[in-house]
């Protein structure tokens, strides 16, 4: 619920028609909020998430119905997107220019952001930009091997795993992600937003030495409000591969750990992002 | 006199008009094509909306599909509906809806003027010039493409094939020489109405109609056969991407466009609210005076080409994960690998890192921990001491850590103790320097206090891994530089391939090599050999080494022998 506002903010700034949420039996609010929204619907259930494919059937089937012949992008509450020119030019600058190069998906990959300090030092208020909280990244340990299966990229790295798994790196969380794509009924997310099907969509990298445009998501997960979550969703043992996220989670956050290190960078803008190679102009000039 | 403007419209009809208003505003007379694609409800208000203005005409509506003969018909019948209808006009200018005049109008007009019989027309033959993009160039005359490729690739590839196969060619109609260029033209009345009113035209039509891409070649092409003076260039703005899209102008190209210094942009996206207030202004405001420099919008357009071609060497990244050997370099940017320099000397890192100013790492893949420069836990990127971390995708670390530090030269030790994952990787990397002196790995087994079974087994496996590491610098597909010594022929004298390693590596700050690094105590190493030798387990990697290599190198002073007399 604390992080609605800002959400909707930034995506309304950015040129975002319209929002669909699912609603996964919240009880702080967030229901009766998004119905009071003009450019919201909202689904609610009181279903399994896990049983849902942790909430990829849910959206599937609202892409299904909603979604055909529009640019759908398909995120968090904490994910911000971040794509080339965001700062000059609006979304819809970016999907005509995919259409006019007959591109159907276009790839963001997750960026952990976090705060310098221990997580609970700023507590976060809605409204406020949680990037200003959060506002440092690992920018050059993310390690990168192909799916053969989906043909999709399978990255790891960044703060999680080089604090929460550094003994164990094949089970860090997967970071790579396709969350915009020019929605067919024919489509469907097998696994988050990190793959779909058909497995061409999942080709959003050259593999020639060439660089395809590219966007990052702004995780903005490592608030003072993580410890309370990683808390509950552990109780409700809910997320993938049996929690193994969270109980790592709860394991290193009983010994206060500091995500920040001295080679961390401070998040100024797109173009930064670009420089350090996380993401890519592509040919979009 | 005065020019007339031929407008091909067929999307974004709002700013097609506003762009009409801004020609007719300045005395032009405007001729519209609208696709006949559009919807006719659509059409009719966009004509009833410019109806106010006298001099702007619609033109019969072809169906105009990218690459098709129906580009060219369109605008034969509006230059016809221009030339018929206008007759002070005497340059005719080609646009589409998507054309932003950058100048004022007049300074277009008065630039016409001075030059009254002159063609402006991008023309260049096929045979001279290899810029089409998708590996049509000369066929895209002598083959037939009836199909359209947009909407039946498939067909088209099929019919395209077909006709290599079986070497069916047509011939230029009267032997003309085909020319490309620019599809956006300004043409003079004298030369548009001598293509138009040829009476060959309707045998250049008949063929003209089966080129693939006719709109880059039709007029082009007869434009030499009539113009007494050709000016080989377009006067509108237009940058092409690697797959022959039109580049897309937006806001924020705004001071970019104020300094190309070009008359009219192409393609302008609809939504650029600020383009078009900028430039649809009275002539006062319209340029503002500024230096012109169409050199940086060049620069931009063909660095994004390189960019989506080519890429940044030494990156891997969501949406750049070359394959391997196609990488267009491996790694971003040169370093050295040493092996076997830390065990023979004994203050080798400090002594390289002072001499060329380089970061010196100790061995970055060791098994027990990344051994950073300076003992750091971590480095740029916030790369990981964890070995484990590491070992997951060791050729991803090394690449991980040459790019992070790009800038920087970066040197590490390495050893057949090491993970040798990433043996490969460098030797096929061209940014690799690499320098072994073979056999050192026993120095510390030498001045180690082990057992010498234990030291024994540890030397056969070192010695194994070494050798496999240097069957794998010595192969064919090695692209990095690689110098081999084995330790014998190094310690004969050490000088001379340090000076040589520290001048590749460059910024060196000494010009001669005056303090050489302090090589280990190898009294005894000799014996030491022979000891492993003689246990059956043959130290070959160093070299051919003296028993009595080391020591105090004086042999004692042989007696004279007696003489008898």
């Amino acid at each position: 619920m604390i992080r609605l506002p800002y959400f909707l903010e930034y995506y309304r700034k950015m040129g975002i028609g319209h929002f669909f949420f699912v609603d996964n039996d919240s009880d702080d609010g967030s229901l009766d909020y998004l119905a009071d929204q003009p450019d919201v619907s909202v689904w609610t259930t009181k279903a399994s998430y896990k049983r849902a494919r942790f909430g990829v059937d849910w959206l599937n089937w609202l892409q299904l119905k909603y979604a055909h012949g529009h640019w759908a992008l398909t995120v968090d509450p904490d994910e911000f997107l971040v794509f080339p020119f965001c700062d000059t030019r609006p979304l819809r600058a970016l999907t005509d220019w995919l259409d006019a190069s007959s591109i159907k998906s276009f790839s963001a990959m997750l960026l952990d952001m976090y705060p310098k300090g221990r997580l609970d030092e700023q507590p976060y208020q809605a409204g406020q930009n949680p990037i200003d909280i959060a506002c440092w990244f690992d920018s050059g340990n993310y390690t990168i091997s192909r799916n053969h299966r989906f043909t999709n990229l399978w990255i790891q790295g960044g703060p999680r795993a080089r604090v929460f798994f550094p003994n164990n790196p094949e089970k860090a969380p997967a970071l790579n992600k396709v969350p915009l794509v020019k929605w067919d009924r024919r489509y469907a997310y097998v696994s988050s937003t990190h793959m779909l099907l058909p497995r061409g969509l999942n080709q959003v990298y050259d593999e020639w030495g060439g660089e395809k445009a590219s966007g990052v998501l702004l995780h903005a997960k490592f608030l003072d409000t993580f410890g309370a979550k990683a808390a509950e969703e552990l109780e409700r043992s809910q997320h993938y591969a049996g929690s193994v996220e969270y109980k790592a989670y709860a394991e290193h956050l009983k010994n206060d750990p500091q995500l920040w290190c001295k080679w961390s960078e401070r998040y100024i803008n797109w173009r930064q992002l670009e420089i350090l190679g996380l993401m890519s102009k592509g040919n979009w000039a | 006199m005065s020019v007339g403007i031929v407008m091909l419209v067929h999307t974004a009809l709002g700013r097609a008009e506003q762009v009409a208003r801004h020609w007719s505003a300045a005395g032009c007379p405007v001729v519209i094509h609208v696709d006949k694609m559009v919807a006719k409800r659509t059409f009719e208000t966009f004509v009833t909306a410019l109806s106010d203005l006298e001099d702007v005409t619609f033109s019969d509506r072809y169906r105009c599909e990218w690459g098709t003969w129906g580009i060219v018909q369109a605008t034969q019948s509006a230059s016809e509906t221009m030339l018929a209808q206008y007759p002070q006009v005497r340059h005719v200018y080609l646009a589409s809806g998507s054309c932003l005049p950058l100048r004022p109008v007049q300074e277009l007009i008065d630039y016409l003027a001075d030059r009254p019989q002159t063609d402006f027309i991008e023309s260049a033959t096929t045979s001279e010039v290899p810029w089409t993009v998708g590996g049509l160039d000369e066929e895209r005359f002598t083959l037939r493409f009836p199909v359209s490729w947009k909407r039946n690739r498939y067909l088209f590839d099929l019919f395209t094939d077909f006709q290599r196969r079986f070497n069916i060619k047509r011939k230029m109609p009267n032997g003309i020489l085909p020319h490309m260029g620019s599809q956006w033209w300004c043409l003079s009345r004298r030369t548009l109405s001598a293509i138009l009113q040829d009476p060959e035209r309707p045998t250049y039509d008949r063929f003209f109609r089966h080129v693939w891409i006719p709109d880059e070649s039709y007029f082009q092409t007869l434009a030499r056969q009539y113009s007494s003076n050709i000016e080989s260039r377009s006067l509108t703005l237009s940058k092409f991407d690697f797959q022959g899209k039109p580049h897309i102008f937006y806001d924020d190209h705004l001071q970019l466009l104020r300094r190309s210094d070009c008359f009219v942009a192409r393609k302008i996206w609809p939504y650029a609210d600020r383009l078009y207030e900028a430039f649809l202004t009275d002539a006062a405001g319209a340029m503002k005076k500024t230096e012109p420099n169409p050199g940086k919008i060049d620069r931009i357009f063909s660095k994004a080409v390189e960019r989506r071609t080519r890429g940044r060497s030494g990156l891997y990244m969501q949406s750049r994960f070359p394959n391997e050997d196609w990488e267009n370099g491996v790694t971003a940017a040169p370093y050295s690998m040493f092996q076997g320099f830390a065990e023979l000397f004994e203050n080798f890192e400090p002594w390289l890192a002072s001499a060329t100013g380089a970061r010196v790492h100790g061995h970055l893949f060791a098994m027990d921990r990344v051994h950073y420069a300076d003992g750091q836990s971590a480095i740029n990127g916030a790369l990981s001491e964890s070995p484990v971390l590491r070992d997951y995708n060791a050729k991803g670390f090394l690449t991980n850590l040459i790019w992070n530090t790009r800038g920087e030269r970066q040197c590490f030790q390495f050893g057949p103790a090491d993970n040798q994952d990433v043996c490969w990787r460098i030797a096929k990397d061209p940014n690799a320097q690499v320098s072994v002196i073979t056999g050192a790995w026993a120095v510390p087994l030498f001045r180690s206090n082990l057992d010498f079974a234990e030291i024994r087994g540890i030397a056969a496996n070192l010695q194994r891994v070494e050798s496999e590491h240097m069957d794998i610098l010595r192969s064919p597909y090695t692209k990095a530089r690689v110098r081999i010594w084995t330790m014998a022929e190094f310690i004969e004298a050490p000088m001379e391939p340090l000076q040589g390693i520290l001048d590749e590596i460059g910024r060196t700050k000494l010009r001669r090599l005056s303090e050489a690094p302090k090589m280990v105590d190898l009294s005894g190493f000799g014996q030491f050999l022979q000891n492993l030798k003689n246990q059956g387990m043959h130290p070959y990697l160093m070299g051919d080494f003296p028993l009595e290599r080391g020591v105090a190198a004086s042999p004692k002073a042989q007696r004279k022998p007696y003489l008898v007399q």
